[in-house]
């Protein structure tokens, strides 16, 4: 269905239709990030013991991973190569901070 | 003419635009990348020393001003709106829309860093700021029971706190600097929606900044308030 693009249209068209969406769209985005940013500040008062730390971290991922997707526009990259950049880059943060971790969360003997 | 007649935004070494623009996001991934690590290598430090002395860390924690930390997100989140904005104007080709999303993002960078100065000058009044002149006296309120804490235990949280939130300053200033010479270019007309690779870039580095503070809130204001 698509219109055959126009050379005339000059080499420096790029692709963009999948890559962004809607102002009304990122508008709405935005409003939930900040719903869940009132959200995690409200759940802090509440005590929910060791749950406190667990759904701080979650609000802040799934905050994070809203910016990622849609703001940072990662499901319309187009190369392979740059998404193996992104999953290698937290890749490599997630073993540093677990192997970090798996070491000095089992020294029971200090 | 030696060349061939095109576009002055195409560099030479470049098939074309589709591959000239994944090369800059390529690198500007890279960058990134790079930046997770050092934030990395920091909240793995925060993390550790947590587990290692909770109780003071809770209590010095416990010190920091949720409502301030709370705005400043609000305030970074709106700014990453306004960038994604700008993204779109840009694409759209509305110069002037483009600048003035622009500039409101600087300007919001700008309300996170005076935020961010009342937050430090209570601090530095509260002698909360590592050094000679430190003092910590609070306890630590594990639900209405006062535990006193180590204040040297302390002094290393507040450590930590100033090198995560001021090198995210530091990247706010930097990218208060980026937006403020963007948004002159854009209304010098120097992006198409051909090519404004430069203003999407910048966007990637403004959101990576988000992110950033997206996980220092939680990490240093929240998780220790009520636990």
């Amino acid at each position: 269905m698509a219109e055959p693009k126009s050379n005339v249209e000059n080499d420096l068209a790029v692709e963009h239709e999948h890559t962004t969406h809607s102002e009304g769209f990122y508008i709405a985005i935005g409003v939930v990030l900040l719903i869940l940013t009132i959200t995690t500040a409200a759940v802090a008062f509440v005590n929910l013991g060791p749950f406190n730390p667990v759904v701080a971290l979650l609000i802040a991922t799934i905050k994070a991973s809203l910016v990622i997707i849609f703001f940072m526009h990662v499901k319309g990259a187009s190369e392979k190569l740059t998404s193996a950049v992104v999953v290698s880059g937290f890749f490599f943060l997630a073993i540093l901070i677990s192997l970090s971790l798996a070491d000095y969360m089992t020294r029971s003997w200090r | 003419m030696e060349h061939e007649a095109h576009n002055p935004a195409l560099l030479h070494h470049f098939a074309d635009a589709q591959q000239q623009k994944n090369a800059a996001s390529l690198g500007m991934w890279l960058f990134l990348v790079t930046e997770i690590m050092f934030f990395g290598g920091m909240f793995c430090a925060y993390l550790i020393y947590r587990l290692a002395h909770f109780n003071a860390f809770a209590a010095a924690s416990q010190q920091l001003n949720i409502w301030m930390g709370a705005i400043n997100t609000a305030v970074l989140i709106v700014s990453s709106v306004t960038v994604v904005l700008a993204v779109k104007a840009a694409e759209q080709g509305k110069r002037k829309l483009l600048t003035g999303y622009l500039v409101v993002t600087v300007l919001l960078g700008l309300t996170f860093l005076v935020v961010k100065g009342f937050e430090y000058k209570e601090k530095f009044e509260k002698h909360h700021v590592p050094g000679a002149s430190f003092n910590f006296t609070e306890k630590f309120d594990d639900n209405g029971k006062q535990i006193p804490v180590n204040p040297k235990e302390a002094e290393l949280f507040f450590s930590l706190y100033f090198a995560m939130t001021g090198m995210h300053a530091l990247h706010m200033i930097i990218g208060c600097g980026l937006f403020g010479t963007l948004a002159v270019l854009a209304w010098k007309g120097h992006f198409t929606p051909g090519y404004f690779t430069p203003i999407e870039n910048a966007g990637l580095y403004w959101h990576l900044v988000d992110i950033i503070w997206i996980y220092l809130f939680p990490l240093l204001y929240l998780i220790s308030r009520h636990s």
